[in-house]
């Protein structure tokens, strides 16, 4: 389907007026926003980051793998590892002392960054290696699985990781430039990759994994491919979050947090870009919203005590909802553009006059 | 030429194939007729090594390809039709026919086989921009069929093209399946258990019974041979 002119007249148009935000905010404190809804901002930037590159092994190539919180937790530790300075080291490290090689590792923010993403990349490689011989439900249990396992070396491994405590003071340098600009240069690489031959590739897989092979698609190094740079991805998006909350713990990476993101993928619409990046922005935004059925309400005379977690009751809830009756998502595996926003509101309207 | 020498086939404990012999010349049109359960998917899965043979060598032009990976044995122009169509349902049926080129780099000879594909197969250029999900069996078959002409095959093996098709339609099928072996003299070996059919357009044909060859012989001398007609073509006299 080719676009219309006013399609792409309209997205020139809309990002532009995005990046007029985006600066007007950070520079001119646009709206007068606080610095809590412009965390949640930077927040949705990093989910939708680590919600693409789940969406790169899920929805384009087809395996259901649920590793990202593993990888997260790599890019995380790695760049807090980097950026935190050898004094804070120091102090920080109060059982176990840190061991001797890290104690003045130190890189700029950006090779730390760089360095999480191929950690976790790394480690996506070796555990591609048995795991990606398994298919469907199995391939989940075992990328969960790992995920795990790397979550309880970091708890455990106290002289490298501070365990169940943590890092703190990792320096902030997660500003919204930092945030959309990192997040504009993984959906421009994806969107790339996705009209390569290795993106057919992928996508064929996808589909059908007895036509690939016989098309002459190699089916395990383009699957380790596509698990190796989504290992990449989830680092670079660990690294992110790590620098964004300044602090971080084991906690922070437990598998429910594969599901947070996989719910922002499944509600996006599997195989798509903009509809990963949305679903982030939704479901990240609920979540802090949502924290209102976490605490006392009093609607008349009912007194709703404040279930601490109510929250994530609700959200797996919607997730049953939208598996149930909207499986493929906001926009299935397709991208956006005004062109079907413009068919979405015709389609409405005419549904109304029928009525 | 490809020649499949006295190949072996396991399950487990089930011996699937045991000591098959087939010869597949250049230009020709060769068909493995035989029952469910005869063997006739295994034997062209272990020329693709998809499966282990457990003894035997498959040879394709003087060289033992036995031991290559199935993405080497393609590479040499061995191509596979998967039984049950196996189309990409949510891509196009252009992309469709770009992933059969997959390991091309050649753009102008890509551009020139599609249109090559949407004057055999007319329906492929109608619906070039639909969803191949959305595509009859005959269609899909059809574009299954192109999909693995884009791969510039040497020998092109079709696995039950006929699966629950309309008898017009696999006629059509067929007579495609005649006009690719004319026309660029591809060689193709055909399996079916529509015998009758694939029997009428082969150049040579071969029986198969629970794991090894039965019968062998021209396309009209098993027409008209009596177990054979007893046996698949339905017919006694």
């Amino acid at each position: 389907m080719k676009k219309s002119k006013l399609n792409n007249i309209l997205s020139v148009i809309s990002l532009a007026i995005l990046v007029a935000l985006i600066v007007g905010i950070q520079e001119f404190g646009l709206f007068g926003l606080n610095s809590y809804v412009i965390g949640v901002i930077k927040l949705c930037c990093i989910y939708a980051i680590c919600a693409l590159s789940m969406n790169m092994v899920n929805g384009l190539t087809g395996m259901f793998s649920l590793g990202q919180p593993g990888f997260m937790a790599l890019g995380a530790y790695t760049t807090g590892l980097l950026t935190v300075s050898a004094q804070d080291k120091l102090e920080i490290y109060k059982i176990k002392p840190i061991v001797g090689f890290l104690a003045n590792a130190n890189a700029p923010f950006f090779i730390a960054l760089i360095i999480g993403g191929l950690v976790a990349a790394f480690f996506a490689f070796l555990i591609g290696f048995p795991v990606l011989r398994l298919k469907g439900d199995y391939l989940a249990i075992a990328s969960l699985g790992f995920s795990e396992i790397i979550r309880i070396f970091i708890q455990n491994g106290q002289s490298v990781t501070n365990g169940t405590t943590g890092l703190i003071r990792i320096p902030s340098h997660v500003n919204l430039y930092v945030a959309f600009g990192v997040l504009a240069l993984v959906v421009i690489f994806m969107v790339l990759l996705i009209h390569s031959s290795y993106g057919r590739a992928f996508k064929a897989i996808r589909e059908d994994e007895v036509a690939a092979e016989a098309m002459g698609v190699n089916l395990f190094k383009h699957k380790m491919f596509s698990f190796v740079i989504s290992g990449f991805i989830a680092g670079i998006g660990g690294g992110l979050l790590a620098s964004h909350l300044s602090a971080i713990s084991p906690d922070v990476f437990k598998f429910t947090l594969a599901y947070e993101i996989l719910l922002m993928v499944v509600l996006g619409g599997q195989g798509s870009i903009s509809g990963s990046i949305i679903g982030a922005f939704i479901v990240r935004a609920a979540l802090e919203w949502l924290r209102i059925v976490d605490n006392p309400i009093k609607i008349g005379f009912i007194n709703y005590p404040g279930i601490s977690g109510m929250r994530m009751v609700v959200f797996s809830v919607v997730l049953m909802l939208i598996i149930l009756f909207w499986s493929r998502g906001i926009f299935g595996s397709e991208e956006f553009s005004f062109d079907r926003l413009f068919k979405f509101f015709k389609g409405l309207k005419k549904s109304k006059k029928e009525v | 030429m490809l020649k499949v020498n006295d190949i072996f086939v396991n399950y487990g404990g089930i011996k699937a194939l045991k000591g098959i012999n087939m010869e597949i010349p250049d230009g020709k049109i060769i068909t493995l007729v035989g029952s469910n359960g005869a063997g006739k998917s295994t034997t062209l899965k272990a020329i693709m090594h998809l499966v282990n043979t457990a003894s035997g060598e498959i040879i394709y032009n003087d060289e033992n390809i036995t031991k290559l990976s199935t993405q080497a044995i393609t590479q040499k122009g061995i191509v596979l039709v998967p039984e049950g169509r196996h189309v990409f349902a949510e891509l196009t049926v252009r992309e469709n026919l770009k992933i059969g080129a997959y390991l091309r780099k050649d753009k102008e000879g890509i551009k020139k086989d599609i249109n090559m594909c949407e004057e055999l197969f007319p329906i492929l250029g109608e619906r070039r921009n639909q969803l191949s999900g959305t595509l009859s069996g005959g269609e899909q078959q059809m574009l299954a069929f192109a999909r693995a002409l884009m791969t510039q095959p040497k020998v092109l093996m079709m696995d039950e093209p006929s699966l629950g098709l309309a008898p017009l339609v696999i006629k059509d099928i067929f007579n495609k399946v005649k006009e690719i072996n004319k026309e660029q003299h591809m060689t193709i070996l055909l399996i079916e258990q529509n015998a009758n059919a694939a029997l009428k357009i082969a150049d040579y044909g071969y029986v198969m019974e629970t794991g090894t060859i039965g019968l062998e012989g021209t396309g009209a001398e098993l027409l008209s041979n009596q177990r054979v007609k007893e046996l698949y073509l339905g017919k006694s006299s």
